[in-house]
C-alpha cells in the first residue's frame, strides 16, 4: 500500500517540477513564468519529502520560495519599461531550432547513461533524525565549507548593496 | 517500484528545460529563471544519490545546503547587476549586452 | 732567372709621365730578349719547359698555383708582345700629344702590357684565365678611351660583352677541366691527356674542348663572334696597333697552341677549329672588299689573318700558326701605326676614298704601308711570304677543300690591301687635305717595324724556327715550291687587278659595284650580322624580360598578396563567432560539451554492450 502511495505522490509531484519548469521557459509572461517557477519550487520540496529529506524540503521552500522567487518577481517589476518589454519572448537572433536540439540532445543523452549505468544501491538504513546528523556534519566535518559559505553571503550581501546603490560620480 | 533512476531522470528533463530556457530567452531575469530551475535540477540529483547510494551519510544534503546557498547569494547578486544595467542602459534584452566582443 | 720574370707581374701603373712607363717597356723588352737568349743557350724545349710555381690557392679538392711558364712558345711571344708594346709606347708619345687623358692612357697602355705578359707565362688554366679577363678589361677601357664619344662608349660595350659570351664558354670548359682531371696545371693535364683518351675516348673531352674554343671565339674575332673588332676602332689608333692586331687577339690563338696537348687529342675538336677558321677568314675577307673607313679595312683584315692562325692550329701545325702569328704582329702592327699617322696628318678624315695621292708628302709613311701590303699579300721575300706559305703547306697536306678557301682568300687579301694602298697614296691629291708627315716619335716605331716586317719571315725560316716552336717531333719542312709560286702568282695578280681598277681607272669601280650590287651591298653592310643580333638581343631578352616580369607581376606579387591577405581573411572569419552575446557563447559551448560526451559514449564498450542488447 504504502508502494503505491509513494509511486503515486511521486509521479504527481514529479509532474508538477516538469510542467511548471516547462511553463517558466515557455511562457512570455515574465510573471507568469517567476510564479511558475515558484511552483516548481514547492514541486522539488515535495520531491525531497519523498526522498526522506524532510529539513532540506523546508529549507528549500523557506529559501527558494521565500526569498528567491520574491526577489525574481520583485526584479520583473522593477525593470520594466512598458507591457511589450515586459514578454519574455525568445530572442530572435537565437536559431532555437538549434536550441532544442542541443538541450533535447544533451536530455537523451543523459537518459541514456543513466539508462545504462549499473547503480549500487545501498542497503544500509537512512537516518531517521536528519536535522541533528546534517547540524553535526556542518559543525565538525565540513566546518570550513560553512565558514565559506557564510563568508560569500556576507560578501554577496555588500556586493547587491554596492551594485544597487552606484558608485558616485 | 520507484528507483533512483526515476529521480534522475525527473532531474534531467528539468535541467534540459532549464538549458533550453537559458540559450533562449530574451531577457536576462529569463536567463536567471532557468538557472535557477537547472541548479534544483542539480540538487535532485544530489539528495537522491544520497538516499539511495549511500544513505548513512548525509553529505548529499549538505552538499545541497550550500547549493541553495550559493544560488541564493548568486540571485542577489545577479539581481543587483540587473538593476545596475537597466539604470545605465535602460534595457534587460540579453542580446544587447554584446560589448564584450571585438 | 725565373726571379728577374716576376718582375713582370709588377703593375705599372705611372700616373703622370709617359716616360716612365716608355722605360718600363724598354726594360721588359730587354728583359723578354734575355729570356729568349736563355732558353736557347738552356736547351729549354717545348718538351721539358721551364716551370717555376708559387702555391696560390689551396683547397680540398682544388689547388691552384701561380707561375712562371718557358718554353720557345712563350719566349716567342714575350719578345713579341714587348717589343710591339714598346714601338706603340713611343709612337704614342706623338700621337696622343696634347690630348687631356695622355697619363691615363698610358696608364692603360702598361696595365694591358703586364696583363699579357702574365697570360703568356700563366702555368696553368686559372691563371691564364685570370690575365684573359684583365687584358679584356684593358681592351675596355682602351676602346672606351674617347669615352665622351658615344660611339666609342657603344663600342667598348660591345666588345666587352662580346668577348663575354666567350669567356663563359671558356669558363665553363676550364670547370669541366677541373672536374675531369682534377687539376688545371698545363704540366700535369698534358701528361693525363693519353691516358684518360685511352679510357674514356674523346667525346665528351670533344665538348670540353670546344667550350674552352669559345673563348678564342670571342676574344680572337673568330665568326660568330668577331662583330666587336671591326667596331673596336673606335680606340686611338695605337691602341688598335697593340691590342687588336698584335697582341690581345692571338690570346686566343695561343690559349689553343698552350693547351694543344688537349686539341690535338681530339680529331673532332680539331676539324671544327680549322673550319671556323677558314670561314672567318674568308668571311672577313669578303667584307673588306668594299669597306671605306681606312682602319675597319685593317680591322677585318685583322679577322682574316686569325682566321688563318686558328686555320694552321686546327690542321695541327703549332709552327705554321705561331711563325704568322710573329710576322702578323709586325705588319700589322706596322700598318696601323702607318694608318694612325695618316690620320693624325688629316684629321677627322677616315673614307679613303677622300684620300688620295699622299705618296708625295708623306713619304715614310707611304714606304711603311707597302711595305705592310706587300708582307701581307705574301710576297717574297718579305715575312708574310715565309709564314703564309707555312700554313698553305701544312693546309694542303691536310685538306684539300681547306686549301682552296686559303687560297682564294689569300688572293682577296691582296687584292683589297692594294686597294687601300692605292687609293690612299696613289693617284691625283683631294684639293681639301694639307697632310703633313708624321713627327719623329712616329716615324721611328714606323722604321722599325717595317724592317721587321721584311726580314721577320726570312730570318726565323733560315734558323730552323720549327725546331723551336712546334709541338710533337720535329719536322723540317722545306719550301714546297708549287705552293710558294702558286700563291706568289695569285698575289701579284689580285694586286694588278687592284691597280686597274682603283689606279689607272681602266675598269670602273662603280660598274662592277653595280654589277654585282647584292653582292656588294651584302658585303658593305658586313653581311647585316649586326643588324641580326640586335634583333636577337630585343626579341628574346627583353622578350624574356617581359614575361619574366608578368609573371613576377601575377604570380609572385599574386602569391605574396594572396599569403599576406590570408589572415586578415580568416580573422574577418573567425570574428563573427565574437558577437558578444551570451546566450551564443553558452550554445556553443554546450553543444561542444555534448559533442564531447557523445563522442566519448560512442567510444565506451557500456554503449556497444547496449547496441550487442545488453539491459541495466
Amino acid at each position: 500500500m504504502s508502494e503505491l502511495a509513494y509511486s503515486i505522490a511521486f509521479y504527481i509531484f514529479a509532474a508538477i517540477t516538469v510542467a511548471a519548469a516547462f511553463g517558466v521557459v515557455t511562457k512570455s509572461n515574465l510573471v507568469h513564468s517567476a510564479l511558475l517557477m515558484a511552483l516548481c519550487f514547492i514541486g522539488v520540496s515535495g520531491l525531497y519529502v519523498l526522498l526522506q529529506a524532510d529539513f532540506l524540503a523546508a529549507v528549500q521552500i523557506l529559501i527558494y520560495n521565500g526569498a528567491i522567487a520574491i526577489v525574481f518577481v520583485l526584479g520583473t517589476m522593477l525593470t520594466r519599461r512598458s507591457l511589450r518589454h515586459g514578454t519574455n519572448d525568445t530572442e530572435a537572433n537565437i536559431p532555437s531550432k538549434i536550441v532544442t536540439l542541443v538541450s533535447g540532445l544533451f536530455v537523451v543523452v543523459t537518459l541514456g547513461v543513466i539508462a545504462t549505468t549499473t547503480w549500487h544501491y545501498s542497503s544500509k538504513v537512512i537516518v531517521e533524525d536528519t536535522p541533528s546528523l546534517l547540524a553535526q556534519l556542518i559543525l565538525t566535518d565540513y566546518m570550513v565549507v560553512m565558514e565559506v559559505g557564510a563568508v560569500l553571503l556576507l560578501a554577496a550581501m555588500i556586493g547587491a548593496i554596492v551594485l544597487a546603490k552606484g558608485v558616485e560620480e | 517500484m520507484i528507483g533512483l533512476t526515476h529521480f534522475l531522470t525527473v532531474a534531467a528533463m528539468v535541467f534540459g528545460i532549464g538549458l533550453y530556457g537559458v540559450l533562449s530567452k530574451r531577457t536576462i531575469v529569463g536567463i536567471l529563471m532557468s538557472i535557477e530551475l537547472m541548479l534544483n535540477a542539480v540538487n535532485i540529483n544530489l539528495i537522491a544519490f544520497s538516499r539511495f547510494v549511500t544513505p548513512e551519510v548525509l553529505t548529499g544534503q549538505i552538499f545541497a545546503i550550500f547549493t541553495i546557498t550559493v544560488a541564493a547569494a548568486e540571485v542577489a547578486v545577479g539581481m543587483a547587476m540587473i538593476f545596475r544595467v537597466y539604470y545605465d542602459r535602460n534595457t534587460v534584452h540579453a542580446a544587447r549586452l554584446d560589448e564584450m566582443h571585438w | 732567372m725565373g726571379f728577374i720574370i716576376v718582375g713582370f707581374f709588377l703593375r705599372r701603373l705611372p700616373i703622370l709621365a709617359a716616360t716612365v712607363s716608355v722605360c718600363m717597356s724598354v726594360i721588359s723588352f730587354v728583359l723578354s730578349l734575355g729570356v729568349g737568349y736563355g732558353v736557347i743557350v738552356n736547351h729549354i724545349t717545348v718538351d721539358n719547359p721551364l716551370i717555376q710555381r708559387v702555391p696560390w690557392l689551396s683547397i680540398a679538392g682544388l689547388h691552384v698555383d701561380m707561375g712562371v711558364y718557358i718554353d720557345p712558345i712563350s719566349a716567342m711571344m714575350l719578345v713579341i708582345v714587348t717589343l710591339v708594346a714598346l714601338m706603340v709606347q713611343i709612337y704614342s708619345i706623338g700621337y696622343m700629344r696634347g690630348d687631356a687623358g695622355f697619363g691615363r692612357f698610358f696608364a692603360y697602355l702598361s696595365l694591358f702590357a703586364s696583363a699579357m705578359l702574365g697570360l703568356v707565362i700563366a702555368v696553368n688554366f686559372v691563371q691564364l684565365f685570370v690575365f684573359w679577363e684583365l687584358v679584356g678589361l684593358c681592351s675596355y677601357l682602351l676602346i672606351g678611351y674617347y669615352f665622351h664619344k658615344i660611339s666609342a662608349r657603344e663600342a667598348a660595350k660591345k666588345a666587352f660583352i662580346t668577348t663575354r659570351i666567350g669567356d663563359f664558354g671558356l669558363l665553363v670548359g676550364i670547370l669541366f677541366l677541373q672536374i675531369l682531371f682534377g687539376t688545371l696545371d698545363f704540366a700535369q693535364i698534358a701528361s693525363n691527356v693519353p691516358l684518360y683518351v685511352a679510357q674514356h675516348g674523346t667525346n665528351l673531352l670533344t665538348i670540353v674542348a670546344l667550350l674552352l674554343f669559345l673563348g678564342p671565339v670571342g676574344k680572337s674575332g673568330q665568326f660568330p663572334l668577331h662583330v666587336w673588332l671591326p667596331d673596336a676602332m673606335e680606340g686611338p689608333t695605337p691602341v688598335s696597333a697593340l691590342i687588336h692586331a698584335a697582341t690581345m687577339v692571338v690570346a686566343g690563338v695561343y690559349l689553343i697552341a698552350r693547351a694543344f696537348f688537349l686539341f690535338s687529342a681530339l680529331p673532332n675538336a680539331m676539324e671544327v677549329i680549322a673550319w671556323v677558321g677558314a670561314f672567318t677568314a674568308f668571311f672577313a675577307a669578303s667584307i673588306a672588299f668594299t669597306q671605306r673607313d681606312i682602319k675597319r679595312i685593317l680591322a677585318y683584315s685583322t679577322v682574316s689573318q686569325l682566321g688563318y692562325m686558328m686555320l694552321a692550329l686546327g690542321v695541327g701545325s703549332v709552327t705554321a700558326s705561331m711563325f704568322h702569328l710573329m710576322t702578323h704582329a709586325f705588319f700589322k702592327a706596322l700598318m696601323f701605326l702607318a694608318a694612325g699617322a695618316v690620320l693624325h696628318g688629316l684629321p677627322d678624315k677616315n673614307d679613303i676614298f677622300e684620300m688620295g695621292g699622299l705618296r708625295h708628302k708623306m713619304p715614310v709613311t707611304f714606304a711603311a704601308m707597302t711595305i705592310g701590303v706587300l708582307a701581307i699579300s705574301g710576297i717574297p721575300p718579305f715575312a708574310g711570304f715565309f709564314s703564309k706559305d707555312e700554313i698553305l703547306l701544312v693546309v694542303s697536306q691536310v685538306s684539300m677543300p681547306l686549301y682552296t678557301i686559303a687560297v682564294v682568300t689569300s688572293f682577296m687579301t691582296a687584292f683589297y690591301m692594294a686597294r687601300l694602298l692605292i687609293v690612299v697614296f696613289c693617284g691625283a691629291e683631294k684639293p681639301d687635305n694639307h697632310p703633313h708627315e708624321a713627327p719623329m716619335s712616329m716615324r721611328i716605331p714606323l722604321v722599325v717595324l717595317g724592317t721587321l716586317a721584311i726580314i721577320g719571315g726570312y730570318i726565323p725560316y733560315a734558323t730552323h724556327f720549327g725546331d723551336w716552336v712546334r709541338f710533337g717531333p720535329v719536322s723540317h719542312e722545306g719550301l714546297n715550291w708549287s705552293i710558294a709560286a702558286t700563291s706568289t702568282v695569285l698575289s701579284i695578280l689580285a694586286i694588278s687587278l687592284a691597280w686597274f681598277i682603283y689606279g689607272s681607272g681602266k675598269v670602273s669601280s662603280d660598274k662592277l659595284s653595280r654589277r654585282f650590287s647584292t653582292v656588294y651591298k651584302l658585303s658593305f653592310h658586313k653581311y647585316y650580322i649586326d643588324e641580326f643580333y640586335l634583333w636577337i638581343n630585343h626579341t628574346f631578352v627583353d622578350g624574356l624580360a617581359k614575361m619574366l616580369y608578368w609573371l613576377e607581376l601575377y604570380f609572385v606579387e599574386g602569391a605574396v598578396n594572396g599569403i599576406g591577405g590570408l589572415p586578415v581573411q580568416l580573422g574577418n572569419l573567425v570574428r563573427k563567432a565574437q558577437t558578444g552575446k551570451l546566450q551564443q557563447y553558452g550554445l556553443i559551448m554546450f553543444g561542444a560539451i555534448l559533442i564531447v560526451v557523445v563522442w566519448l559514449m560512442l567510444l565506451s564498450p557500456l554503449f556497444k554492450g547496449v547496441l550487442s542488447g545488453g539491459g541495466y
